[in-house]
């Protein structure tokens, strides 16, 4: 069994787990705690990617990312190279798709803090970053976790979108969804076999992690 | 130095329009039924709520004032506030609570120490009583050092004996106290065995009428209107 693809999944979905734990966290604070004009507006927008077939983001993606499109361009200016058909490239578009299932969980574990805490903390000193960081961020561990699960789960499942941004270049963009369709493509049954079993496990059991996070509670 | 208070405010169902000072070491208790708008009266003191008009001012310190558009914010404020029911941090130990704001650690052991707490330091909160959680959130808030202390009903989930043994609490840690506490309860016994002032708020306003029909035994008979809509005290212990 070709173990490349495999590893180019789990880099993919370690980046992405990366990037958006980091990247949520703000985002879902600001969904739930600020006001502002547009709030749904925004909110719909990042959440267009679970509602759209893979096909029309990866379409929306490639021509943002292509030689014409807006961050296409800008990425060559400042590097000269091409972001289709890299692994950057992958990781960025799975950022995208993934987003939405890293803020729902980090929302409502967000959300269900008292905000009489909050008050507390202010009336304490606390400025609403510090508040952020030593009274939310703690408190919503277990939705945090669940986040990054269901992130690293989702990137590992991506496929419509990575083979039309990163198409299948080995080592690179092929990652285990692709290679396993690509084996059945050519009748290779047992390696499509072989790899899907990798994955079922991994993926159970991440689920099953997820289910007792949600269970979990202070 | 003292704390003054002149605001208003339009609620819901009536208009908050309150004034008065409370002076150093002295405990005022806003007293009056339930929904009169007494802990809106300290959530605007704290800064978590802003009047419609008026000021606070503590010292020659100005917390808010509408004529010249001040509004400190409850963290410049410096005050110690300890809310109705458990607002300790629950992924902390009773310790790190207690130390939460503290400038000195110590300051707060001290208090856990003066609140018979201490041997709970390591605890979560959910892992001792509703009383023992109150006494930490008084000193959480009484470690920073504040200059003005709100007290917002803060035994009124406790059982009776936890209530008193508090009270007690409170009446023992007021010979340390140099500075202003306005204590909020709905508990006409616990405002007369506590306070030095008595404020009655009824329906957002100061009523000394409304006191009156309540302690009196003649309420029952020719009560005032608003007295009738309020629920009588209990006044069983």
């Amino acid at each position: 069994m070709d173990l490349i693809p495999l590893y180019v999944s789990l880099k993919l979905s370690i980046v992405t787990t990366a990037v958006l734990t980091v990247l949520a966290a703000p985002l879902a604070y600001g969904l739930s705690f600020l006001k502002f004009p547009g709030k749904s507006f925004i909110e719909a927008l990042i959440n267009l990617p679970m509602a759209l077939p893979p096909t029309v983001m990866g379409f929306y993606l490639v021509t943002m990312m292509g030689p014409k499109g807006v961050v296409g361009r800008m990425w060559e200016s400042m590097t000269g190279g091409s972001l289709l058909f890299t692994f950057l490239g992958i990781a960025a578009a799975s950022v995208v798709c993934s987003l939405p299932f890293a803020l729902q969980p980090m929302k409502a574990a967000f959300q269900k803090i008292d905000r009489r805490l909050l008050e507390n903390a202010y009336v304490l000193g606390l400025s609403r970053t510090e508040a952020f960081f030593r009274v939310i961020i703690p408190n919503s561990i277990s939705g945090i976790a669940a986040a990054a699960i269901l992130v690293f789960l989702h990137s590992m499942g991506a496929f419509g979108i990575l083979i039309m941004v990163g198409g299948s270049i080995p080592g690179e963009t092929k990652v285990a969804a692709i290679a396993i369709y690509e084996a059945v493509e050519s009748m290779n049954y047992r390696e499509a076999g072989l790899m899907s079993l990798c994955l079922v496990p991994v993926s159970y059991i991440f689920l099953l992690l997820v289910n007792k996070l949600n269970r979990e509670e202070f | 130095m003292a704390l003054h208070v002149s605001i208003r405010k339009k609620l819901k169902y009536f208009d908050l329009d309150i004034a008065f000072s409370c002076q150093d070491e002295e405990l005022l208790a806003a007293i009056g039924p339930s929904g009169s708008g007494k802990t809106t009266l300290v959530r605007m003191i704290a800064g978590l709520e802003k009047p419609d008009a008026g000021y606070i001012s503590y010292g020659d310190e100005v917390w808010f004032d509408s004529s010249q558009r001040i509004h400190v914010p409850p963290q410049k404020r410096r005050l110690g506030y300890v809310f109705q029911d458990y607002t300790l941090f629950p992924h902390l130990t009773l310790r790190e609570n207690a130390a939460f704001a503290a400038k000195d650690r110590r300051r707060a052991d001290d208090l856990l120490d003066l609140f018979g707490i201490s041997h709970l330091r390591d605890r979560k909160p959910n892992r001792v009583s509703g009383g023992e959680r109150q006494r930490c959130a008084i000193c959480q808030a009484l470690a920073r050092n504040p200059r003005v202390l709100l007290l917002d009903e803060p035994f009124s989930s406790l059982d009776f004996m936890t209530r008193r043994k508090l009270r007690e609490d409170v009446k023992r840690l007021r010979n340390e106290i140099t500075f202003p506490i306005v204590y909020v309860t709905h508990d006409i016994h616990e405002a007369f065995s506590l306070a030095d002032e008595i404020l009655p708020v009824v329906e957002g306003k100061i009523d000394k009428g409304w006191l009156q029909s309540t302690i009196s035994p003649a309420s029952s008979t020719g009560a005032p209107a608003k007295a009738v809509r309020a629920p009588r005290l209990a006044l069983a212990f």
